[in-house]
């Protein structure tokens, strides 16, 4: 169930350049799955007006508390990197439908592939697989070594390879160099990242279950305004879909890339 | 609640707030996070005869206190909004406002015959005023014959009142208002949202895939205010306010203008609870204006 609250900041951290991992404390916590996005205003103001979907890197439903993982870079995400402890942050979500982590039986392998700010609902996804039994592996694609992170956590959970752009950490290029390079062995791929990589994996994989996260602008994030819609390779069953509300995770396949 | 009820040509509403439409879809959405009865209407998403897709993405862009849409009419078509959206509305009692809007004449007559049939559609809000869509829409909307024709058609088809959705892009609104109240139109809504354009800082080019797209929000308000406060003066049939209502003092703002019901856009967005809320404060901002019933606000601005 979607609801609104005013959450609590846990804590605010910078964990590379201009990348931020904020922690916020509160009921809807209750309610989240990996994959799924939370819908946030970053201020009282009229001033960024709208709201921003962020996803969510990690689920602690024990102390409920969950973590996202941002990048700074526009007009609301900076504003929101200036929370500090104690402060409250209006939060909308649990929203859209995640991952399906039951994809892989106990004792399979599963490949997550991310690509910059696309990297973080991996993290959650990987823990709940690993809790599960699943073996991960992790190809995770930066532009620069500056704003990687999460290395240590994701080399807790498994296998894990950095790609960059420019080679300054892992191998050098993009994600599908390491997936032609190590041809790794798996059962289900899962993804998150811009579209030329999601484009990439589903060519890459023809004859796998995969399931993809995708990204758009939005505007009311619970599917009413049609602002996120994606046209659908099925064009005659359903000719769209929203990435709010029907996604952000579709079956590898679903959306016309 | 008996001090916010309003009525309307074919309206009977609970209170004068309404979400605004393509701003809450059919509601279903909406439905999920609180009691629609507890809404004054439903200004459901516009509807065509056909099935429309929309415009490309990028469909939306933040500008300062507003935004920019251009989703382009994207709608299942009148057969499906009938069979399946109303139908699923009913279970709510709240009376429904119909958008409609089409390409030519003909289209608007359909689906006003057809739409206005449904049980719970109370009323039609005629989009003469869509700034996104390549025919149809705003050109109806700039020239007073035009408009003034148009309504007489979808009146004569329309089992129920037409009010006009007014749009700003226009020199002289009031000339427009009072071509389609000569054409017969029921009231008026206003206004639809004023064309604008956002530039992508690195590439210097539209953001929104359409080029232009219709601005909304806080930003706009004082224009609504300005265009809703010349219309009460020059026309004799009601107003639906809307344009950058996001509190309880905007409603009164409208209202005091000439409005005698208020529509809520982008708002819903921003805080998805926002109906709810302005209607439960209502009550309170007519204590502290030492006013009875919400009625007696419509227009004071005008008062000597």
């Amino acid at each position: 169930m979607i609801r609104q609250e005013k959450m609590t900041v846990v804590s605010q951290k910078q964990i590379a350049t201009n990348i931020f991992e904020l922690t916020l404390r509160g009921e809807l916590v209750q309610d989240m799955t990996p994959g799924q996005f939370v819908h946030v205003k970053v201020s009282d103001s009229m001033e960024p007006l709208l709201r921003r979907p962020i996803s969510i890197a990690n689920i602690d439903k024990d102390n409920n508390e969950f973590t996202m993982i941002y990048r700074a870079e526009g007009r609301g995400t900076k504003v929101l990197a200036t929370n500090r402890e104690g402060q409250l942050v209006n939060v909308l979500g649990p929203i859209g439908n995640g991952f399906p982590v039951e994809a892989v039986k106990e004792g399979g392998t599963a490949l997550l592939v991310g690509g910059g700010i696309g990297v973080p609902p991996l993290h959650e996804l990987s823990k709940q697989l690993n809790a599960r039994g699943v073996k991960t592996i992790h190809v995770l694609g930066f532009q620069t070594e500056d704003v990687c992170f999460y290395e240590e956590q994701f080399s807790a959970l498994g296998e894990t390879h950095y790609v960059t752009v420019d080679g300054s950490k892992g191998t050098k290029g993009f994600v599908t160099n390491v997936l032609e390079s190590r041809a790794p062995e798996f059962d289900v791929f899962y993804s998150c990242g811009p579209l030329p990589m999601l484009k990439a994996l589903e060519g890459f994989y023809p004859e796998k279950e995969g399931y993809l996260s995708f990204e758009e602008r939005m505007g009311c994030g619970i599917g009413a305004c049609f602002a996120c819609v994606c046209k659908t390779t099925d064009q005659v069953a359903k000719d769209y879909v929203k990435v709010c509300s029907d996604g952000p995770v579709f079956p590898k396949g679903t959306v016309a890339l | 609640m008996s001090r916010l009820t309003i009525q309307l040509p074919g309206l009977d509403l609970k209170n004068p707030i309404m979400p605004a439409s393509g701003c809450f879809g059919f509601g279903r959405e909406y439905a999920q996070l609180y009691d629609l009865s507890k809404l004054g209407a439903i200004m459901i998403k516009a509807t065509t005869v056909e099935t429309r897709p929309g415009n490309p993405t990028p469909r939306v862009a933040e500008t300062a206190a507003g935004m920019l849409n251009a989703i382009g009419l994207q709608n299942p078509g009148i057969e499906k909004v009938m069979n399946e959206e109303l139908k699923f509305l009913e279970a709510y009692d709240v009376p429904i406002i119909a958008n409609v809007a089409g390409t030519e004449t003909a289209d608007y007559v359909e689906v006003a015959r057809r739409i206005s049939t449904a049980p719970n559609v109370k009323a039609l809000e005629l989009n003469i005023s869509c700034p996104n869509v390549k025919c149809g829409g705003i050109q109806f909307g700039t020239d007073p014959a035009t408009a003034r024709e148009l309504v007489k058609a979808v009146k004569a088809a329309s089992e129920v009142p037409v009010y006009v959705k007014l749009s700003p892009n226009v020199t002289n609104i009031v000339e427009i208002a009072q071509a389609v109240e000569a054409g017969g139109a029921d009231g008026i809504t206003m206004i639809n949202t004023l064309i604008g354009m956002r530039l992508d800082e690195r590439t210097g080019k539209p953001v929104i895939a359409n080029g232009t797209g219709g601005l909304s929000g806080p930003a706009v308000k004082p224009v609504a205010i300005r265009m809703v406060y010349e219309v009460y003066k020059a026309v004799n049939i009601p107003i639906i306010g809307m344009g950058g209502v996001t509190e309880a003092q905007d409603v009164i703002d409208f209202m005091s203008a000439g409005a005698s019901a208020v529509a809520v856009g982008t708002a819903n967005f921003v805080d998805h609870f926002v109906c709810p809320t302005i209607i439960d404060e209502l009550p309170a901002k007519l204590d502290a204006l030492g006013v009875e019933h919400i009625s007696e606000i419509i227009g004071r601005s005008h008062r000597s």
